[in-house]
């Protein structure tokens, strides 16, 4: 069925027919006859953000939250360009997004005319593809493209670019249509390889499986196959920071977080294992440590629905290209039909090597005196909060990587961080994208105070769409990270990272009517989260914290996995000239 | 539409080698790219080149099949075995792209480069000139009474050499196409 209606139209018509119910925005001159058509109709709400980086943080928290694509409307100019940082952002965590972009009337492309930018030349490097649509009549296949390549193989950001006479005029309405795409992504691996994989299994004596976000972006079903795949091999399990809750932290195979600031346990069977199962994750230098070093006496197989991930970094024995849902389902049926080997003396072996490691308990610390350690702040955090129906998202910095040691996730989905670019910023209106989708589940973000400053603004969203986000700031009046980093590798000279002028954040949050609370004694955290989690609606935690805690284990630059700093004792000298120049 | 018939695939599973030999020693490859042909696909392929750190010895384009809206994209590039591969998976993964085939590992290929070259000079030099010209099978196209311009068409390597003779023999300006490439057989 073919209709004829103006490009705005479309617009909202191709969002609806693509069962999009959410949209975060912000209007401006060059996308107004969509707007006008958002005014005119119900089944799309519209999410009005404080700044352009906000909608698309909260979209990249709805799309993670609930595994479909979030979507976003801004401006020409320099409502695309503010979009920019979030596009990179959703392209290196591989998060499905469709971004509208208006654009200045195609007779004037070109002309430098008012709020004009090369918006898909600008964005080509940050999204997975983008289009300049210059004709009404082909821009519904476009959007239905979109949702389709934002969606399918690795997913990623897409931007569509509408110059404003399009919007205007009147053209034919293409209905969504099964796939006619070129573009259609490999998902099933290659049983030879998948059998080869098998047969390391069945002999490995110091297996690791090794998981990452792949296997969140693979879906639900994927994370069954894998818990099911753990259970019965028995084998061990850690993931980066973007697969958390893939597998159970509460499961007995699990190991924790690996990298830089991951368990000890979980890095040194990194090291130490002679099979390495790497499902959906793709040795990230936060992960490898210095490469030359990584996992030395290790056959490792990779599985990856990109095939550009497989030997980029690490060089692979079994690559394995596929999604990972698929592969695991074969790989469960190779496996059981010939018989569910494993060579379990040998495995129980590894796993009293592991226990030994595990025994080190690297994440204790001790709380003592009034200052609140962030450690014990998070711990308390998780306790009380560990039932309810929760969801987490965190800023960047130490204490994203306390989240992340300290907060157990039971399932995917669960927990929303900037992990490849470490955006400073995301997780509040992340939290309100979460929260969006989420109406009536616990969402918390987990900040440090100088990141949930970068996009404070989004107090205003929250408070105007009554979204109950919890603001947990733990606040050392520190740029935490890089302060550890200057002590570690810079002499101790703190160059500008402290946070000066702080505000009154229980002000602050009165100030946009919300709630604020205060906490400074460790005897008063109990109360004060649990005040936090049953006040209905938004919430400010000024949680102040211990200034100096420095955040370990850690992974010193150009070091290797069994090479970590355990705590202060061990930082003298810790990185040589070579390690220093790495980031 | 005979500029389509290139082999499908480096292997027989799928389209990229994902157990490549991890030598050291840096390799020139010869890259054929299917694009579909639209605004910007040029750029995507080159800022993929910049982004990422790889080099490009020579890129020739032009559309070749006007019904399917395709473009060839003959890339020349040069790296480690990991390194190629690395560009054909990185270049596969671009939404436009239809088709990477790689001609130096796919069988054997033929390789050609248009180049013109203007030499200008007098009295030896002038008839030296015309007679290498004549040994490499250059064509003139443009004569003045102290000038020739050159057609030549070959391998990179030829046009390379008949460069080197010029040189010494008054050449004053060069342009070439950069190489187009054609697997051999069908």
């Amino acid at each position: 069925m073919k209709r004829q209606m103006t490009g705005a139209k479309m617009i909202v018509q191709a969002l609806i027919d693509q069962g999009v119910d959410t949209v975060f925005g912000y209007p401006g001159g060059a996308v107004l006859p969509i707007y006008d058509e958002v005014f005119q109709q119900n089944s799309i709400k519209h999410i009005l953000v404080r700044h352009e980086q906000g909608a698309v943080h909260a979209a990249e928290g709805y799309a993670r939250s609930t595994g479909k694509p979030g979507v976003v409307l801004v401006t020409s100019g320099p409502g695309a360009t503010n979009a920019v940082t979030g596009l990179t952002d959703a392209l290196l965590d591989s998060i499905p997004l469709i971004v509208l972009t208006g654009q200045v009337p195609t007779f004037m492309i070109g002309s430098d005319a008012f709020q004009e930018a090369d918006t898909v030349g600008i964005t080509r490097p940050c999204t997975k593809h983008n289009w300049l649509v210059k004709e009404t009549d082909k821009l519904a296949g476009v959007i239905h493209e979109a949702f389709h390549v934002a969606t399918s193989g690795r997913p990623g950001p897409v931007l569509i670019d509408i110059p404003k006479d399009v919007q205007f005029a009147t053209g034919t309405y293409t209905p969504k249509a099964p796939s006619v795409s070129h573009y259609q992504p490999k998902l099933k691996g290659d049983l030879e390889e998948i059998t080869e994989l098998v047969a390391a299994i069945e002999k490995a004596k110091r297996p690791v499986f090794y998981t990452g976000g792949g296997v969140v972006n693979s879906g639900p079903a994927a994370s069954q196959l894998l818990r099911e795949l753990v259970e019965a091999t028995g084998f061990p399990i850690t993931s980066t920071l973007m697969g958390l809750g893939c597998y159970p932290a509460s499961g007995d195979k699990w190991l924790g977080m690996l990298g830089m600031h991951g368990l000890y346990e979980a890095n040194m069977a990194m090291h130490d294992c002679d099979l390495m199962i790497n499902i959906g994750a793709r040795f990230d230098d936060r992960i490898t440590g210095v490469v030359d070093l990584f996992s030395p006496k290790s056959k490792k197989a990779h599985i990856d629905i990109d095939a550009s991930s497989i030997n980029k970094v690490i060089r692979v024995d079994i690559p394995i290209l596929g999604d990972v849902g698929h592969v695991l389902e074969d790989l469960l049926k190779i496996w059981k039909s010939r018989g569910r080997k494993t060579n379990s003396e040998a495995v129980a072996k590894w796993w009293k090597q592991i226990e030994e490691w595990r025994a080190v308990d690297c994440l204790k610390f001790e709380q003592k005196g009034k200052i609140i350690k962030p450690q014990y702040a998070l711990s308390r955090l998780e306790a009380l909060t560990k039932d309810h129906d929760r969801y987490i998202t965190t800023e960047v910095g130490q204490h994203q990587m306390w989240a992340a040691q300290y907060l157990g996730f039971e399932d995917p989905n669960r927990w929303m961080t900037s992990g490849g670019l470490g955006t400073m910023g995301y997780g509040f209106p992340a939290s309100i994208g979460v929260q969006m989708a989420h109406p009536d589940s616990l969402v918390v973000n987990v900040a440090g105070e100088a990141s949930w400053l970068m996009n404070m603004q989004e107090m205003g969203t929250a408070m105007q769409f009554n979204l109950p986000v919890k603001q947990f700031i733990l606040n050392n009046e520190r740029l935490g990270m890089v302060r550890q980093w200057q002590e570690l590798l810079h002499g101790e000279r703190y160059s500008q990272s402290w946070s000066e002028s702080l505000p009154d954040f229980v002000k602050l949050a009165e100030a946009f009517g919300a709630k604020g609370i205060i906490c400074s004694d460790p005897d008063d955290l109990d109360d004060a989260i649990m005040e936090m989690v049953n006040h209905d609606g938004p919430v400010i935690f000024d949680c102040l914290v211990e200034k100096h805690e420095n955040c370990f284990p850690m992974i010193p630059s150009g070091k290797a996995h069994n090479e970590m700093l355990m705590g202060d004792a061990d930082t003298q000298n810790a990185i040589d000239a070579k390690g220093s120049v790495l980031v | 539409m005979s500029a389509l018939k290139i082999k499908k695939g480096a292997t027989s599973h799928s389209a990229y080698n994902l157990r490549p030999n991890f030598s050291d020693v840096v390799e020139r490859h010869t890259l054929a790219v299917l694009v579909e042909n639209e605004p910007g696909v040029l750029a995507r392929v080159i800022g993929l080149f910049s982004g990422r750190g790889y080099n490009i010895d020579s890129l020739t384009v032009a559309e070749v099949d006007q019904t399917g809206h395709l473009s060839r994209i003959t890339i020349v590039t040069s790296g480690t075995p990991q390194v190629i591969e690395q560009i054909k998976a990185q270049l596969g993964r671009i939404v436009s792209v239809h088709d990477v085939h790689d001609l130096t590992v796919e069988g054997a290929s033929v390789e050609r480069e248009l180049a013109m070259f203007k030499v200008s000079g007098k009295g030896d030099h002038r008839v030296e000139a015309l007679r290498l010209a004549d040994i490499f099978r250059a064509n003139v196209v443009d004569s003045t009474l102290e000038s020739f311009v050159f057609e030549i068409t070959g391998a990179p390597e030829k046009i390379d050499a008949f460069a080197d003779l010029m040189r010494p023999l008054g050449l004053s300006e060069v342009a070439r196409t950069g190489v187009a490439a054609l697997s051999r057989g069908d």
